[in-house]
């Protein structure tokens, strides 16, 4: 690391920091130029949508800090809401059935993690195969049907708000799983551990950190959060669907590395991520109401992919340009 | 990753038991799936025996042809070590852009249709290859990104627009359902583009030096092999191909809209690595990419045939990956062990 390098290019360099600062002029330039964006009603919409993106971005950003990827959470998601869909159906509680669930997303993140770290196969073909595989089972569970009529209590808590004020009910559990993570990830010696995994595994490994068994059950909490988001999102639509998050894993991929996390493992931030959740959202909520197409906004979500992982090495090469004209 | 780097040494061994094979052309693994093909064909033919009549066959030569010509390109990226998610999307944009073009020129050739979607597509994949060549960035999230964006460009020029049938002029529309010789056209197209696909990556210098890239980059950089400018031609191939499948889909369907060939990406990537070819570089063939698509194909008129739950393809597809990749991962723990004890004896 250079140490004569300015104090301003050094801040605009953390691109984390810089996600922020974009994400908070979104916000203002969006409440200013977009009709209705800044009503309340709208703010509990956008918090709503991005609750699920958020929730499994969380568990997301530890498994891509280790160097891996989880391409099944999407899937998972919607085989949890199918599975939900077919015991309401068949007349359980739905206290049974929630637990059921959670249980379900983490087996099926189990099954991820068995693959990765017992038989040691790469992950991104692992994801994509329990991606078919889950989303698959889902229609199996339910066909194209959907399932309705969950009990209102529920329902209206998840789509409520606190008071009457513009806050969902939902933020609750979110700060809260995203605080947790946060202080795992940057204050805990599990943190250090996922960083060490991915920088270098084999550092790792010589430095005592047991590797494997931690990728095994970072893909357990994976799957966990998947099952939640998936429980969540059935109730918030009053919906169980076997289509439910469709694709939502691009979304998810996008947020985790738009808010600054390495591709390549070992780096990045949790303030970031959420930052980049935020971003993603707000883009898209306020160009929803400029009656941008659903289908248009997936040009923006990708190319906010690749330019988020473009930029970080311009700027490296920038900065190895400026580093380079200095000394000589 | 590490299954390419152990099985390298064994091209010795190989080379010499190509003799006695089928010219080598095929490996295990494509003899492994022909296998599953004849069980599955016969036990579905036993159960109903409509599934063997002329028109079932043509369907499932005419589907596979279109994933095949889709798995040749996906195995020429993926054995440089990368992967191309675009296809679907790359597909969808090239089937829009030739229907439009012929739903405005009608006297239009079919010659003229395929080198245009060619030209669609081949646009889609240089953008990959120069995102991934000079962004340095991995090919699945560049091509994650170009998934949704080349599919948002589709819905963006299309709006909501449908092309149907009716629309499209009559030669094109013949050049979908008609013969030559009793092979369907679709399939003649598929059988040359993987020939030629297949002899380039087996016999030529260029095709060699895709497997050097996949098996070792390093050291492919180091042997000379100019491996930015091969990355860029894979992915050029990969869309090209693409491009074609458009056609192809266009004038197999006739009916085109923004969404076409959503999602197909899964299937082709499947049928790749179903066939034998590694995620991460280095082996494979396109026989291989070949048969998984036909194996896939098959598989789905099936289900229909059998009266199974339709929904059921998608979960046997992600097993079938599952079981594809765990398999290489068993043979290249073998090899390994199996060099091992060779290595004491000496």
């Amino acid at each position: 690391m250079s140490d004569k390098r300015p104090a301003w290019l050094s801040r605009l360099a953390s691109w984390d920091a810089a996600v922020i600062v974009i994400t908070v002029l979104v916000l203002l330039i969006a409440s200013g130029v977009v009709e209705n964006f800044g009503s309340s009603r709208n703010f509990t919409f956008l918090l709503l949508d991005l609750l699920p993106i958020a929730l499994i971005a969380l568990p997301m950003t530890f498994v891509i800090v280790t160097g891996e990827i989880d391409l099944s959470v999407a899937s998972t998601l919607g085989l949890t809401s199918a599975v939900m869909g077919d015991l309401w159906n068949r007349g359980l509680p739905i206290e049974t059935i929630i637990p059921l669930c959670l249980v379900l997303g983490a087996v099926l993140g189990a099954l991820n993690g068995f693959f990765v770290t017992v038989l040691k196969l790469p992950s991104l073909a692992v994801t994509i195969g329990t991606l078919a595989l889950y989303r698959g089972l889902a229609f199996v569970v339910l066909g194209d049907g959907a399932v309705a009529d969950f009990p209102r209590a529920y329902t209206s808590w998840v789509t409520g708000t606190i008071g009457d004020g513009p806050i969902p009910n939902m933020l609750i559990p979110l700060v809260v799983l995203a605080v947790v993570f946060g202080l795992v990830l940057h204050a805990t010696p599990v943190g250090r551990s996922v960083f060490a995994a991915g920088a270098s595994e084999q550092a790792a490994r010589f430095a005592g950190i047991r590797v494997a068994r931690l990728k095994f059950w970072l893909y357990v909490v994976s799957g966990l959060v998947a099952g939640l988001a998936g429980v969540l999102w059935t109730l918030r639509y009053s919906s169980a669907r076997a289509d439910n998050g469709l694709g939502m894993e691009l979304a998810v991929v996008a947020a985790v590395l738009l808010g600054g996390v390495s591709i390549f493992g070992g780096k990045g931030t949790l303030p970031g991520v959420l930052a980049g959740v935020v971003l993603l959202a707000t883009l898209q909520n306020a160009l929803r109401l400029q009656d941008v197409s659903n289908e248009a906004l997936n040009i923006v979500t990708g190319v906010l992919l690749i330019i988020s992982v473009l930029l970080p090495n311009i700027v490296i090469r920038f900065r190895a340009a400026l580093r380079r004209r200095a000394t000589t | 990753m590490n299954a390419t780097k152990v099985v390298a040494p064994t091209t010795t061994s190989r080379s010499v038991s190509r003799k006695f094979s089928l010219g080598g052309l095929f490996k295990a693994r494509e003899a492994g799936i022909v296998l599953a093909l004849i069980a599955l064909v016969a036990f579905t033919a036993t159960q109903n025996s409509r599934f063997l009549s002329a028109q079932s066959i043509r369907d499932i030569l005419l589907g596979t042809a279109i994933l095949a010509v889709l798995a040749v390109g996906q195995a020429t990226v993926m054995i440089t070590r990368n992967i191309d998610l675009s296809v679907g999307s790359v597909l969808g944009l090239s089937a829009f852009a030739v229907g439009s073009l012929l739903q405005a020129n009608q006297g239009m050739p079919v010659i003229v249709a395929l080198v245009v979607g060619v030209a669609v597509g081949a646009a889609c994949g240089v953008v990959n290859g120069f995102l991934v060549r000079f962004g340095q960035v991995p090919a699945l999230v560049v091509t994650l990104g170009t998934l949704y964006a080349f599919r948002g460009a589709a819905y963006f020029w299309a709006g909501g627009e449908q092309i149907n049938a009716d629309e499209l002029p009559g030669h094109f529309l013949k050049f979908g359902n008609s013969s030559i010789l009793g092979i369907p056209w679709l399939v003649l197209i598929a059988v040359i583009v993987l020939v030629v696909a297949g002899i380039v990556l087996r016999n030529y210098r260029a095709g060699r030096e895709l497997y050097a890239m996949g098996s070792s980059p390093q050291a492919a950089e180091l042997a000379g092999i100019k491996v930015g400018r091969n990355t860029i031609a894979a992915f050029l191939v990969s869309g090209a191909l693409a491009g074609v499948a458009g056609v192809l889909f266009a004038a197999r369907f006739g009916t085109i809209d923004a969404a076409a060939g959503n999602g197909y990406e899964l299937n082709v990537v499947a049928a790749a690595v179903v066939g034998g070819v590694a995620v991460f570089g280095g082996s494979g063939t396109v026989w291989g990419a070949g048969l998984g698509a036909l194996l896939l194909t098959v598989i789905g008129s099936s289900l229909a045939v059998l009266d199974i739950n339709q929904f059921w393809q998608q979960a046997i597809v992600g097993a079938l990956i599952l079981l594809a990749i765990g398999a290489d991962r068993l043979v290249a723990v073998r090899v390994a062990k199996s060099l091992k004890k060779r290595d004491s004896h000496v």
